[in-house]
C-alpha cells in the first residue's frame, strides 16, 4: 500500500462555491483529503454531495473558489485518466452489450486493468451478451464499477454506488473496492446517506449539510473530540459546544464537541460513527458560526 | 488460515476485532508460529473493511510480539498464546466441564452461566485477589 501521507492531497478545496439557477448548491467549503484515504460524504438529499463529486469529476466548473484534484487545478486529459467517476444514474449507452461495454472501456484507457474488471462482472453473474438496457439497476451499477476501477484510477469518485444493490452485491463490490484500496492505495470517495453502509469502511469523513461543510477530516480524531454525555437535569453543559440535547424525562442526553474534561455527573462516552452523524443531522441549526461563538 | 468475521454493530472497533480474533486463534492453536496471516488484501476483500484498519492491527500484534512482518512475504505469526494448562485434554477443561455440568443440572440457562462466570472472573481478578501459590502470570508461560 502506498504512504497516505505522502505527496500532495487527493481533494483540496479552497473557498469552493457552485450556484445553479436555483441558488447556492455549495459554498464556502474549505478542506482537504490525503491521498490514500477511504472518505464518506455524507449528509441529506439536497445538501451538496452530488454537485461536490461531480465538481470533483470536472463535469461542473466551480462558480467560485477551486478544487484541486490530484493536485491539478485545471481539467486536462492526465487528469481524467487518473480520476475514475461513478455517477448516481449509472449513465452507459443502453444499446451496447456488457462485452462491448468493457471493450470500449479497455479501448480508451490505455491502463486497463481486466482483469479486475472482468471479476467484477463475473461475481454478479452478468451475461456478457446482455444489453445494458435491458439490465437491472443494481446490474448497471457492477457495470458502471466495473468500468471504473478497470481504469486504475489514482482516484475514486462514487456518487451513491451502493443504492441500488442486493446486501450480497453491496458486500461483495465493497470487498473489491476495500482490496483495490489495499493493492494500489487508491483513494476513494463515496457519498452515501446509508449510514451503516459506511460503518468499519471509512477513515475519512465529509459532513455536507445545506451546502456547507460541517464536519470535515479524520474519522478517528472526529470521534475522539466528541463526547455522548448522559445525565441528570441538574448536569452542566456549559463548558462544551452543544452539537444536540435532547430530554426524556429526567435523563438528559447530549452530544457534544469538546476537549475540556467533562463534569463527573455526566456518563460520558465515544460516540460511534452513526451516533455522531445523527446527532448532526438531526440539528442543523449549529453551524460552524455558532461552534466558533461558543469557543470564544 | 485464519478467517476474521467482523460485527460491524457490536460496539468493539472493527480494529480490535481483528486483534482480539488473531489472539483467540493464538490461544486455542488454531494458529501456530509460523503460520502467516492473510493479507491485508486478502482480509478487506472477505470482509469488506478498511485496509487501513487491517494494518493497525497487525501493527498492535507485532507490537505485542506475537507477529513479525516478512518484506515481500506476508506477515507470520511468532509465538503462539497456547497455555499447555487449558489443553483439551487437560484436568482444568475437564474440571469446568463438570462444573458446567452441574450448573445445568441445577437448573440455570447459558446465559445465566456466562453472567455468573463474568462476575466471578470479574471479582477474583479485577480485586487483586490473588490465588494461593501462584506465581507471577507474566513468567509462568515462557519459565
Amino acid at each position: 500500500m502506498n504512504n497516505p501521507t505522502d505527496g500532495q492531497p487527493a481533494l483540496e478545496a479552497v473557498g469552493l462555491g457552485r450556484r445553479y439557477r436555483g441558488g447556492w448548491a455549495l459554498r464556502n467549503c474549505d478542506f482537504s483529503l490525503p491521498a490514500g484515504r477511504i472518505c464518506g460524504v455524507v449528509g441529506p438529499n439536497g445538501a451538496g454531495k452530488s454537485t461536490l463529486l461531480a465538481l470533483g469529476a470536472r463535469l461542473l466548473a466551480p462558480t467560485e473558489g477551486e478544487l484541486r484534484v490530484l493536485g491539478e487545478a485545471g481539467n486536462t486529459p492526465d487528469l481524467r485518466r487518473r480520476v475514475g467517476f461513478v455517477a448516481q444514474d449509472k449513465p452507459l449507452y443502453p444499446r451496447l452489450t456488457v462485452a462491448e461495454t468493457l471493450r470500449l472501456g479497455r479501448e480508451l484507457n490505455p491502463d486497463w486493468d481486466h482483469r479486475t474488471a472482468q471479476r467484477v462482472l463475473d461475481q454478479g453473474q452478468l451475461d456478457p451478451k446482455a444489453r445494458i438496457g435491458s439490465l437491472s439497476g443494481g446490474q448497471r451499477t457492477r457495470v458502471a464499477l466495473a468500468l471504473a476501477l478497470g481504469k486504475g484510477p489514482e482516484l475514486l469518485l462514487l456518487d451513491e454506488p451502493m443504492a441500488d444493490l442486493d446486501p450480497l452485491a453491496r458486500h461483495q463490490l465493497m470487498g473489491i473496492l476495500m482490496a483495490e484500496a489495499a493493492e494500489r492505495g487508491t483513494t476513494i470517495v463515496l457519498s452515501s446517506h446509508i449510514l451503516t453502509e459506511l460503518e468499519g469502511v471509512i477513515d475519512h469523513l465529509l459532513l455536507v449539510q445545506s451546502g456547507r461543510i460541517r464536519l470535515a477530516g479524520d474519522l478517528e480524531q472526529i470521534l475522539d473530540a466528541h463526547r455522548l454525555l448522559t445525565g441528570g437535569d441538574g448536569s452542566r453543559l456549559a463548558p462544551h459546544t452543544v452539537v444536540e440535547r435532547r430530554s426524556t424525562g429526567r435523563t438528559t442526553t447530549a452530544l457534544v464537541r469538546t476537549d475540556a474534561p467533562v463534569d463527573g455527573s455526566w456518563e460520558s462516552s465515544r460516540p460511534t460513527l452513526e451516533d455522531l452523524l445523527l446527532s448532526y443531522l438531526r440539528s442543523p441549526q449549529t453551524d460552524t458560526a455558532t461552534d466558533r461563538e461558543a469557543a470564544a | 488460515m485464519i478467517e476474521y468475521r467482523i460485527e460491524r454493530r457490536s460496539g468493539v472497533s472493527t480494529y480490535q476485532q481483528i486483534v482480539q480474533q488473531t489472539k483467540q486463534a493464538l490461544r486455542l492453536g488454531q494458529l501456530q508460529p509460523g503460520d502467516k496471516l492473510p493479507t491485508a488484501r486478502e482480509v478487506v476483500e472477505l470482509t469488506a473493511i478498511n485496509p487501513n484498519t487491517v494494518l493497525k492491527a497487525y501493527r498492535e500484534l507485532e507490537r505485542e510480539g506475537l507477529v513479525e512482518p516478512r518484506p515481500g512475504l506476508g506477515t507470520f505469526v511468532r509465538r503462539s498464546l497456547a497455555r499447555p494448562e487449558a489443553a483439551a485434554d487437560g484436568p482444568l477443561r475437564a474440571g469446568l466441564v463438570g462444573w458446567v455440568d452441574e450448573a445445568r443440572a441445577a437448573g440455570l440457562e447459558r446465559e445465566d452461566i456466562a453472567a455468573l462466570m463474568a462476575s466471578v472472573l470479574e471479582q477474583r481478578f479485577d480485586t487483586g485477589v490473588t490465588p494461593a501459590g501462584a506465581t507471577n502470570e507474566d513468567n509462568g508461560g515462557t519459565g
